[in-house]
């Protein structure tokens, strides 16, 4: 047995708080993926259910990220610093995908009779959801490869330096393409009764699949080249769940060809998992390697230990809070009669 | 322009926006769970409706503002890094606590939102008071932080300038929370008080003499009423506050260039650094002394007693507070006109005066938040954290800034104005559809 520090059990903590963020707000990134792409004789049914889906809780799940960033800069304050110096493009770019994507869902939602899907708004949205998942991977790309240099917390590499290489660009598709994945087997689940648009749904799911499933194979071919440092990573300490995340894959395309539409997305959301969490403890005690690490770059204890305790506290209202919103709209039950959020 | 310059118009445009969202995700609310609760109480369909009205609009404020809140949190590390490399470890836990409001905000204006046919009338009313709770403690942790930057406390700096000790409860509740954050509490509730009053009174005046425009307008103005007398007094504590805390800040907001005894308070003018005075203004002998320390002979520090690299702008400064002074008196007496004409005529008054007074209303108070905040935040230049910190030394070295800001301006203008023309339009439908229940 071994002792966590408390900086590293607060990594942890944010760690868990990405996850779900991309187990949630991923999927309604891609779920505006779905509304851009919308396409045959139901694509109004598609799109009805894509906001169907998302509308009582995408502002919930987009907190996900504010937790990550105020929890990173409390926490991690240098780390924090030189992620926003180094990754200021590419997040500038997300942010601003962000404020399009929630703006126009809300815009469409709330005065629909006003904004339709064919407005600009409507394209606005489609477009932010695929330009925000995709930049944040290539974020991901650039802390994972190791291209963020820090010496001493002071960024000495460019602004251009991680996000903008091939492998980047693998893996913002890829994060673009395991969204639009997530999103498109919760569709299959919330439209188990609607025969046609689970049809629908369960053929974007495929193409999604076989999408993400290529990106990665291409980005783990580019990584051996690119950044060995990634691949070693990944076949180090992160190998029981990278290997999980190969023999999963499958299994969650199984699902989905089969249409069983729960196993589908319980395979999906493992996979997300599994692959967060390889790339978590293939860089593990690293923050942003090679040069900050997590007890390098921590608050001091008495920051770390008082954020255990506003943690315990929020997390004590939150998580009941949270069961209650996704029993209330996501249990098993028919489908929301689509004019309840119109009184 | 350099970066740090560019960077506080970034900035500040974000804040300047975001405020006015934020603001009605606090007040809002509080309005909503008060108009269902009566509704319930009293089996009054019409102030069912007004909450129906009002939730719509809000569907798409509290969005509009939680998209350009998630804007700030990401600017704080954009835009001034250096900042958030020293500070977060020190005044980031009130931003903690403050996500997890915002998680409380977000789940149940979710379930408020999409849960009126899914839900028992009563728990659906349940679901407003956390919204109306965590509003107000999201205004408050958040001010928390500001307030730290104006008195930084809860840390120890070696002397290489390394941290050595952090308190961060210390931070949170570190001396100007106590005027700051009160002050910004009930502002949230004037701004939101007088807005929904300016739309139904600009309803009055159009004709629309219905009960939704009377009871709208009521509600708007109690909320209102109370809150800008509580505004006065917790404004005075913060300022009485400065007076001691942040000389340089309570100099440039009176306009006072020479350190004297009895001190008199100037309104309006121009000060001219250059000739160290306050121009055009008018003064009223000892008014400042007195107000700032409760005697007539107090002494008051003038800029002239600060270096000028250690002094904010005193135009900028001065300015905004007379701007929101005066503002917020004029929307005051406003207030006290409306309730004496409801109390003498036992009616909503509709005098054609009073009612266009209360259409400017809406944006005066507005004015008066922001003026506020110009104070609060030119007030503390040159210094990011007081006394720590130059924001010179703060802001990023980023390439482009002058790119992104233009941008951020295109945004906003394209939200605000997309917001506005939406909810003119959800009004007018409501109008067309609500004549049934209207007529009752």
């Amino acid at each position: 047995m071994f002792l966590m520090s408390s900086a590293e059990i607060v990594a942890g903590i944010l760690w868990l708080a990405l996850t779900a963020y991309a187990v949630l707000a991923g999927a309604d990134f891609g779920g505006g993926v779905w509304d851009l792409f919308a396409s045959g004789q139901r694509a109004a049914e598609q799109r009805a259910a894509v906001a169907e889906a998302m509308g009582p809780v995408w502002e919930a799940n987009h907190v996900w990220l504010i937790f990550m960033i105020t929890g990173l800069f409390t926490a991690f304050p240098i780390t924090f610093g030189v992620l926003g110096l180094a990754l200021f493009l590419p997040f500038t770019i997300a942010m601003v995908g962000i404020v399009f994507r929630g703006a126009s869902f809300a815009f469409r939602a709330h005065g629909r009779d006003a904004v339709g899907p064919r407005s600009p708004w409507g394209m606005v949205f489609g477009v932010a959801s695929v330009v925000t998942p995709f930049f944040l991977g290539t974020a991901v790309a650039a802390v994972a490869s190791g291209a963020i240099r820090a010496p001493h917390g002071q960024l000495t590499s460019g602004f251009l330096d991680g996000w903008t290489t091939p492998l980047a660009v693998v893996l913002g598709f890829f994060a673009l393409a395991i969204a639009a994945y997530l999103a498109a087997t919760y569709l299959m689940v919330e439209n188990e009764r609607r025969p046609a648009l689970l049809a629908d749904f369960r053929r974007r799911a495929i193409a999604a699949a076989l999408a993400s499933g290529v990106l990665a194979l291409t980005a783990l071919a580019i990584s051996a080249v690119e950044s060995p440092r990634l691949l070693q990573s990944l076949t180090g300490r992160g190998l029981p769940l990278f290997v999980l995340a190969l023999l999963n894959g499958p299994l969650a395309l199984w699902a989905v060809w089969r249409s069983r539409p729960r196993i589908a997305r319980a395979a999906v959301i493992a996979q997300v998992v599994f692959v967060l969490w390889a790339w978590a403890a293939g860089q593990w005690p690293y923050l942003v390697p090679p040069d900050l690490t997590i007890s390098g770059t921590a608050a001091p204890d008495s920051t770390l230990s008082a954020m255990f305790v506003v943690i315990s506290i929020g997390g004590l209202i939150l998580i009941p809070s949270l069961w209650l919103l996704f029993r209330v709209f996501k249990a098993r039950n028919p489908p929301a009669d689509v004019e309840s959020s119109a009184p | 322009m350099d970066n740090a310059t560019l960077a506080r118009a970034t900035m500040g445009t974000s804040l300047g926006f975001h405020i006015v969202f934020a603001v009605l995700g606090v007040g809002l609310p509080l309005l909503m769970s008060v108009a269902e609760g009566l509704a319930l109480l009293r089996h009054d369909e019409a102030w069912m409706q007004l909450a129906r009205r009002w939730s719509r609009a809000f569907g798409i404020l509290f969005a509009v503002g939680a998209v350009s809140g998630t804007v700030l949190s990401f600017e704080l590390g954009l835009l001034w890094p250096r900042f958030m490399a020293f500070s977060g470890a020190i005044f980031g836990l009130p931003f903690t606590a403050e996500g997890f409001a915002f998680f409380i905000e977000a789940i149940f204006l979710g379930l408020y939102l999409y849960g009126w046919n899914r839900l028992s009338p009563v728990k659906h009313w349940l679901t407003s008071i956390p919204i109306a709770l965590s509003g107000a403690a999201s205004s408050l942790f958040v001010v928390m932080a500001n307030a730290w930057m104006n008195s930084p406390a809860g840390f120890r700096l070696g002397p290489d300038g390394l941290l050595l000790r952090v308190d961060p409860l210390a931070a949170a509740l570190n001396p100007s929370t106590a005027t700051e954050d009160p002050h910004m509490l009930v502002s949230a509730y004037v701004v939101t008080g007088f807005l929904v009053a300016a739309v139904y009174a600009a309803g009055l005046l159009r004709g629309r003499d219905d009960i939704f425009h009377r009871r709208g307008l009521a509600a708007g103005m109690a909320m209102a009423a109370v809150a800008i007398v509580l505004a006065g007094i917790t404004g005075d504590s913060s300022a009485r506050f400065i007076y001691g805390a942040q000389p340089a800040k309570f100099a440039a907001m009176e306009g006072l260039y020479q350190t004297q005894r009895g001190a008199p308070i100037t309104l309006g003018g121009i000060p001219v650094d250059s000739q160290h005075r306050i121009l055009y203004g008018i003064q009223i002998p000892k008014a400042l002394s007195f107000l700032a320390a409760f005697d007539l002979n107090a002494e008051v520090q003038g800029l002239d007693s600060f270096p000028p690299d250690r002094r904010p702008n005193p135009v900028l400064v001065h300015l905004s507070f007379d701007g929101m002074v005066g503002l917020g008196t004029f929307i005051g007496l406003l207030a006290a006109a409306f309730w004496l004409g409801v109390f003498r005529r036992r009616s909503i008054p509709k005098r054609r005066l009073l009612l266009w007074g209360l259409v400017l209303a809406g944006p005066a108070s507005v004015g008066a938040m922001e003026a506020g905040w110009f104070v609060t935040e030119f007030g503390r230049q040159p210094w990011i954290v007081y006394g720590i910190m130059r924001t010179s030394q703060a802001a990023t070295s980023a390439p482009a800034l002058g790119l992104t800001f233009a941008i951020f301006i295109a945004i906003y203008a394209a939200l605000a104005i997309t917001t506005g023309r939406l909810l003119l339009l959800l009004a007018a439908r409501t109008r067309a559809g609500g004549r049934v229940v209207s007529n009752e």
